[in-house]
């Protein structure tokens, strides 16, 4: 009774290890390779399958696009100037019996080898470039030429596609970047002192304008009250001379009397006077 | 108190009820197991053999039972809800079926079927911030986020190791792409809003590209800014320009001020010789008319007037001056007049005179006259003749 049970358990227990071994599925998103005795039979598309079990076995890896990043590195640009280089690469499994010939089916091994051919294509396109082209103008083309030629490296050696090589980061190293700092500021102290400069060429050129207006205007005002002076002159001349007219040796008479009254009015002046003159005729003799 | 306290009554021990049987208990169990199992296999073959043993509808009962259970839990995993937000696909033993299951109740076979959904309506959002090269070999700051949906869910979930990742990576790898084609000035003043649509493109073209599946809502250039190293440079650069503003102002001001001043003192010498004008012409015409009415009168007795103007003029003028009176035909031949000090003295007097007005010095109108007789008091003799 019991050694049948155990034989019964056994027998389930053997039927349960080949049905597990003898079916799998493979993911939508992975690639497989079935094996015979360690040798690549074919390539398994994803759903449900068969196999022998013991006999064959099964090697499946991520089909999906992967990501291998290369670590930021140095390289020098046709005129000798370096720049740090952080790139990256987009790569798909696609021939999955050839990949696992190559890699066995270590994702981590292609990556190494991808790594260096990008590194070595990088090197060698950077240093045929100068700095402007590769941070501006070509990058598009040095990245396209890279990836075709990793692509068919790639394709070939691994089987795997590579989609795309970018570059992450393009930078400058942290010596050079102070400089370029330098020249920075130097060139905003050159607008800076432009705009400060301008702005008192026109304030200088406003003030000299001002300036010489109110010189003008005022020379101008000076101008008009001198005719306006030598106007009224004329006028008084005019009509000194037509009242005076009428007896000139009395007008002498009577304006010297007055200039005599003012001009002698102070203590401060001092007159010797000779008593024989007429005003003192009487001082003498009461008669002529 | 203890159950298990020793000498304790069969009434303290909680299975007393039963204590005497004991552990035999699990033995009758086990036998009582072995004994279905047996029942089972045996009934098995029985029936096969063609006969129905009395244990079997009890048996079978429990089978049935068993594997109803089991199908409810299988059919019970199947089914799930994909919410309004969300959409998902089915992979069957792995391979994916096409369409996609859209919101709603749905129930998929467990074990056989994995469906995998996500959120296919909320906008997500990465942020990005570095500075990089331009085109002119400048560094700049640059601030961004990008806003993107899952627009192709079978791609997002199948296509793509990490599409977030892939995203994050090809956003820095667009970025300095543009940025390093752009001009410094480009990128720190108008060209951000082209700048920001570039970048969308490019995105979206590495995003098709790689098939994630993601589609790119917005790119948002949040900041770009010259590096903290040079931003005082910058910064002075739009004070230069305040300044330049400033001084350009303040010439104005100095303009707007000098000019009307200008013209108002234009005006001011305008008035005045016109004033001056007035004036001359007005004092003549008084002038002429006294001299004229003067003139009336003296025409009446030419010599009698003639005479008192000549002594009133000399009246005033002597009584208003210091005089020295000197009598040359006197025969006194040398003289000498200390006139500094008769100035001095008559000045002297007259300031004292009119030291309670305040002290101004005043000249002339003053009666006390200082008179020196110098025929009566010479001093000194000279002989003017000589």
């Amino acid at each position: 009774m019991s050694t049948r049970t155990v034989v019964i358990i056994f027998i389930l227990v053997a039927v349960a290890v080949l049905g597990a071994n003898s079916v799998y599925v493979v993911n939508q998103t992975q690639r497989a390779v079935l094996l015979e005795f360690g040798a690549v039979k074919k390539d398994v598309k994803p759903g449900l399958h068969f196999k022998k079990p013991f006999v064959n076995e099964v090697i499946k890896f991520d089909g999906r696009v992967l990501t291998l990043d290369a670590p930021a590195e140095r390289f020098l640009t046709l005129e000798k100037k370096a720049v740090i280089v952080d790139s990256f690469a987009k790569f798909r499994v696609t021939d999955a019996k050839l990949f696992y010939t190559t890699t066995s089916g270590d994702e981590n091994r292609a990556k190494d080898l991808l790594r260096q051919r990008i590194n070595n294509g990088l090197r060698n396109e950077i240093s045929k470039r100068s700095l402007h082209e590769v941070v501006s103008g070509e990058r598009d083309e040095l990245m396209n030429i890279l990836t075709r030629r990793l692509d068919e490296v790639a394709r070939e050696e691994l089987g795997v596609e590579v989609v795309d090589v970018r570059v992450k980061r393009m930078d400058l190293p942290d010596e050079v970047r102070q400089s370029v700092y330098k020249r920075m500021n130097t060139e905003r102290d050159i607008e800076a002192r432009e705009h400060r400069a301008q702005g008192q060429e026109l304030a200088a050129g406003i003030r000299a304008d001002a300036e010489k207006q109110r010189e003008v205007i005022l020379a101008e005002a000076y101008a008009k009250a001198q005719e306006i002076r030598g106007e009224g002159d004329a006028k008084a001349a005019e009509i000194y001379a037509k009242a005076y007219r009428k007896d000139p040796e009395f007008y002498s008479f009577y304006r010297s009397m007055t200039a005599y009254h003012e001009t002698f009015s102070s203590k401060s002046d001092v007159l010797l006077v000779d008593p024989s003159s007429e005003f003192f005729k009487y001082m003498k003799q009461s008669k002529d | 108190m203890a159950w298990n306290e020793p000498g304790g009554g069969d009434d303290k021990d909680p299975w007393g009820n039963r204590g005497d049987q004991g552990p035999p208990d699990l033995d009758e169990a086990f036998k009582k197991l072995q004994n279905n199992l047996t029942e089972m296999f045996g009934g098995g073959r029985r029936g096969s053999g063609g006969g129905g043993g009395g244990a079997m509808p009890f048996n079978s009962n429990v089978i049935l039972l068993g594997l109803g259970i089991v199908l409810f839990i299988w059919f019970a995993m199947g089914v799930y809800v994909i919410d309004q937000q969300e959409k998902g696909i089915v992979l069957r033993f792995g391979k994916a079926l096409p369409g996609e299951v859209l919101p709603g109740l749905h129930w998929n076979p467990p074990l056989i079927d994995r469906v995998m959904k996500a959120n296919v309506t909320r906008v997500r959002t990465i942020e990005h911030d570095a500075q990089m090269l331009t085109e002119d070999e400048n560094i700049v700051k640059v601030k961004m986020s990008v806003q993107y949906v899952i627009g192709d869910i079978r791609a997002y979930l199948l296509q793509v190791s990490d599409p977030d990742q892939t995203l994050s990576e090809a956003t820095e790898s667009a970025l300095r792409h543009e940025v390093g084609s752009s001009e410094m000035n480009d990128v720190l003043t108008e060209g951000r809003a082209d700048l920001s649509q570039r970048v969308k493109e490019r995105i979206q073209t590495y995003m098709d590209r790689y098939g994630t599946g993601i589609a790119i809502r917005q790119v948002i250039i949040d900041e770009t800014a010259p590096p903290d190293e040079v931003l005082a440079a910058f910064d002075d650069v739009i004070k230069a320009r305040e300044d330049e503003i400033r001084f350009k102002n303040e010439a104005n001001a100095y303009a707007n001020q000098i000019v009307p001043e200008a013209r108002g003192q234009a005006q001011k010498i305008l008035e005045q010789s016109q004033g001056y004008e007035k004036r001359v012409v007005a004092e003549s015409g008084g002038e002429a008319e006294r001299f004229n009415k003067l003139y009336a009168a003296y025409k009446l007795a030419p010599v009698v007037t003639r005479e008192r103007m000549y002594i009133d003029a000399m009246q005033s003028v002597y009584s208003n001056s210091t005089k020295v009176m000197v009598d040359v035909k006197g025969g006194s031949n040398l003289l000498y007049l200390p006139l500094d000090k008769i100035i001095q003295q008559s000045t002297q007097k007259q300031s004292s005179s009119s030291g309670d007005n305040g002290g101004t010095s005043s000249s002339g109108n003053s009666t006390s006259s200082t008179s020196v007789d110098t025929t009566s008091r010479p001093v000194s003799r000279r002989d003017y003749d000589r």
